[in-house]
């Protein structure tokens, strides 16, 4: 369109674009471009958290396991009794076997290493399960340890200088000679979901943790799902407009805005201190939790409740219904796909949140999955704080695979909360 | 019997009601009455006076056993033992007999210790005991009640309907009750708190270094709770934040809103939400994994000496999770502007963006600004991206390449691990968690003021 302007005849086109006009048409294209950098800047964050946490997560889809004979004496485990028997001893011995060379204490206590200290359990797992096997040589299936699974993983770089490296050049030897007789392999690691917490990274998983957040979600659901139904319920249906009802709204908002933290500190001086729950327990986690997942469920409910249409109230007050009875069997009803709706994403926050179950002592260290909702646990979440903590290599790509675990409930859950509102949304 | 059974046999026992409310009012029925209420409401009737007295017992008792039983306890110990103790002494001793109680025994406790621990054990034993039967019975007695109400006469759905009117009514009662729990728990131990420490020692001292010494004669550390340099952090992060979030979240909500056509909308503004419902312990992850060492990296190759745990990384990481809060809310105000005022302005001659500058921002600057506020307090009171990525230490300092220390960061630090509760270690956490809860309080009754006024100019 400026093609006029540059064919020299001196009078200018009325349509002729001026500096002026030209500059104002940049501010508009660098506003634009602004707005797409914005959005890229936005999504390339997005893309590089998802990206690098996804990449770090890869190493602790497998587990390296070794493959050893072992050979359990007549003696040294008593069949009428054999959770009492040494089976350190017992693997060690073993080990001596395939390296017979290595025989100072220095270079014995670095063989070790190698080794998972859960080794002896899954051997005492076995030999409990069928003692049969007592006197018999056979094949046990134990992980390596954090470094051995480094190792493998390729985590740890041969070339640097020893100083810089954690294992030593024996170290490296020996694992590679378990390479060539074909005793290393690396399954998927299943124990990530189905152990619980250890000290070992290769040991750890986060059975415990998944528990504890199963308890403290169901807690939260018992709790906030029919309370912040019925709140709704009165505010939307039956409250008089006074100043009465205004405070309840005025807090139910602000509730809303409240920091997570200051439920937490809410959780430990009343329910810790004041009613003497115990602590680290998913019960009060739950409690905590649903204290905050009131508010959004009360506001979805009432967002569901005020797209019934009146014609259905006045239909069934017309019949001769009450008014609970309308509630009760027709707006409520009517209203359900929206309140679950709200509720799922209510949980699904719940889920991820972590400050309040710090407080209340949900980061303990706890190796075995509770038993109860009133036992000490640890929720998915603090789960991923311990472990983002922990100094072991092995927790690093671990805490990722944690976060993936968390960020793949969350999806399920929003995912099902959108399949609902499409599937049951109704316009009337 | 766990209380999970109890609840279990006190609800089984409220459908017995209901069936006996029912039969009893069907068989008026057949006996030639003229009901007032059908039977089911008369079945409703009885399994709510059944269960609802029960249940509420059964909270009440739970909540109640362990402070009875621990004054029981305390009144039946040896006066030489409770006599001149402090609190703290007397919780020590309190928690060791529950130890030798529960088998965890450490050491040699003494024969008074042991005597109490058996004390204790029979306490509670006959409590939950006693908690079962009464239970049980308020619930029969109700049963009992309700069925001798029952007649053709008896207005059982009216019964029926207050009753539940009056338990939604508590249920939404229960939002002012949490805020009041809320208020109550932080103001008490605050004041505990600023008995030990001067308010204005608080809210104006330039140290904070909170680790109390722990034996007397001891010089280091002596408990400081100054706290402005902790403000100082929070307000320097939370600043941060906001020059990261602001102009992101601005530009792309006015791009989506005014330049970008339906489809590109509907995919990014569902893509931006996610940035929203990512859980914030996975940023702070992402915070130490990436983008720390990203900027320390970059910043020693630029010859700068950068912190690992530097406000710049907590601050830009906490800002990538508003972008999605400033940018819905500055949606929602520049879709509000009604369309005639963009038609007036390109019907001048404006360009588009005139129209944004000069038109539609201004008029969407309130439903903006609410957005921004709310924004802040979110970051204010952000925990765990700060407790993961930012200092520990209290500094005051404007360099963003130092670790600076916020209010939720220690809050986190003073109350994770063992602590007595009664130090002023601990209290101090709760002052701290009184002025975060006020200032976003604040933040959001003024966002909420700057939206309602705007809402009123076009509507």
């Amino acid at each position: 369109m400026s093609d006029t302007a540059t064919q020299g005849t001196g009078r200018r086109a009325w349509y002729e674009p001026d500096a002026k006009l030209k500059r104002r048409h940049a501010a508009d294209r660098r506003l634009r471009a602004y707005g797409v950098a914005a959005i890229v800047f936005a999504l390339a964050m997005l893309m590089t958290l998802v990206g690098t946490i996804a990449i770090t997560a890869v190493p602790a889809v497998t587990q390296t396991v070794v493959t050893l004979n072992v050979e359990v004496p007549e003696g040294a485990v008593d069949a009428s009794d054999p959770r009492g028997g040494s089976y350190q001893k017992i693997l060690n011995e073993s080990v001596a076997r395939i390296f017979p060379e290595v025989d100072t204490p220095r270079e014995i206590r670095e063989l070790r290493q190698l080794f998972s200290n859960g080794g002896q359990y899954a051997l005492r797992d076995k030999v409990v399960a069928d003692t049969s096997l007592i006197g018999r040589t056979f094949e046990i299936t134990f992980p390596l340890s954090d470094i051995g699974d480094q190792l493998h993983k390729g985590v740890i770089d041969r070339d640097l200088p020893r100083e810089q490296r954690r294992v030593s050049d024996e170290q490296i030897g020996w694992y590679d000679r378990l390479v060539e007789q074909g005793r290393i392999s690396a399954p998927l690691n299943w124990g990530l979901i189905f152990n619980a917490d250890s000290r070992f990274p290769e040991l750890a998983g986060l059975w415990g943790a998944l528990v504890g957040s199963f308890y403290a979600l169901l807690i939260c659901f018992l709790v906030s799902f029919p309370v912040g139904i019925a709140a709704a319920v009165y505010l939307e249906e039956f409250a008089p407009k006074n100043r009465f009802t205004d405070l309840i709204e005025v807090n139910i908002n602000n509730l809303a805005a409240v920091p997570s933290i200051v439920f937490g500190l809410l959780g430990l001086a009343v329910f810790l201190n004041f009613f003497g729950m115990p602590r680290s327990a998913p019960i009060v986690g739950g409690l905590v939790l649903s204290l905050m997942t009131l508010p959004t469920i009360i506001i979805a409910t009432r967002a569901a409740l005020k797209a019934v249409p009146p014609s259905i109230r006045e239909a069934a007050i017309g019949v001769g219904a009450s008014r609970m009875q309308t509630v009760g069997h027709h707006v409520l009803p009517l209203a359900m796909p929206g309140i679950l709706t709200g509720t799922i994403i209510g949980l699904a926050q719940a889920l991820g949140e972590t400050a309040p179950l710090l407080l209340i002592g949900m980061n303990a260290f706890i190796t075995a999955a509770p038993d109860s909702m009133f036992n000490p646990s640890t929720a998915l979440p603090t789960q991923i704080y311990i472990w983002a903590d922990s100094p072991e290599r092995g927790f690093t790509s671990r805490t990722s695979a944690a976060i993936i675990v968390l960020l793949a409930f969350l999806v399920c859950m929003n995912a099902i909360a959108i399949y609902m509102r499409k599937r049951f949304e109704r316009r009337w | 019997m766990s209380v999970t059974l109890l609840f279990a046999i006190v609800l089984a026992l409220a459908f017995v009601g209901y069936l006996l409310g029912r039969s009893s009012a069907a068989n008026l029925k057949t006996a030639g009455n003229n009901l007032h209420s059908i039977p089911p409401y008369h079945g409703y009737f009885v399994a709510l006076w059944c269960g609802l007295p029960a249940l509420l017992l059964v909270l009440v008792w739970m909540a109640a056993q362990s402070t009875v039983v621990d004054q029981l306890l305390l009144a039946s110990l040896p006066s030489h033992l409770t006599e001149g103790a402090t609190p703290a002494r007397i919780s020590l001793m309190l928690g060791e007999i529950k130890n030798v109680a529960a088998g965890r025994i450490f050491g040699t406790p003494d024969q008074a210790t042991i005597d109490a621990a058996a004390r204790y054990q029979s306490m509670q034993n006959t409590a939950s005991l006693a908690m079962v039967v009464c239970t049980l019975a308020a619930a029969v007695a109700g049963i009992a009640f309700a069925r001798s109400r029952l007649s053709p006469d008896f207005r059982a759905r009216n019964r029926v309907d207050g009753i539940l009117r009056w338990l939604l009514i508590i249920c939404s009662i229960l939002a002012i009750l949490t805020t009041l729990g809320i208020i109550l728990s932080l103001v008490i131990e605050s004041l505990s708190f600023f008995a030990r420490v001067p308010v204005v020692e608080f809210l104006f001292g330039l140290n904070w270094s909170p680790q109390t010494p722990i034996r007397a004669d001891q010089v280091a550390s002596t408990g400081a709770f100054g706290a402005v340099p902790v403000f100082w952090g929070t307000i320097f992060i939370s600043v941060i934040a906001m020059l990261v979030a602001l102009p992101v979240g601005l530009f792309s909500a006015i791009y989506l809103v005014e330049y970008a056509d339906k489809r590109i909308r509907a995919i990014v503004k569902p893509l931006l939400e996610i940035l929203a419902g990512i859980p914030t312990i996975v940023y702070g992850f992402f915070a130490v994994l990436t983008v720390a060492p990203f900027i320390r990296d970059f910043g020693t190759s630029l010859g700068l000496s950068v912190a690992s745990n530097s406000a710049l990384a907590a601050g830009g990481v906490m800002g990538i999770m508003i972008i999605p809060f400033i940018s819905s809310f500055s949606d929602d105000a520049i879709t509000a502007v009604p369309q005639s005022m963009r038609d007036g302005a390109y019907a001048l001659g404006a360009t588009k963006a005139e129209t944004i500058r000069q038109v539609l921002l201004p008029a969407a600057l309130p439903g903006i600004v609410g957005g921004v506020l709310l924004a802040v307090s979110r970051a204010i009171g952000e925990t765990m991206i700060v407790v993961m990525a930012a200092g520990l230490t209290a500094t005051l300092t404007v360099n963003p390449l130092e670790g600076v220390t916020t209010v939720t960061v220690q809050i986190v630090m003073l109350l994770t691990g063992d602590t007595e509760f009664d130090s002023p270690k601990t209290l101090a956490a709760f002052g701290l968690g009184l002025v975060l809860f006020i200032s976003t309080l604040a933040l959001n009754i003024l966002a909420l003021q700057v939206v309602k006024r705007y809402r009123e100019r076009y509507e």
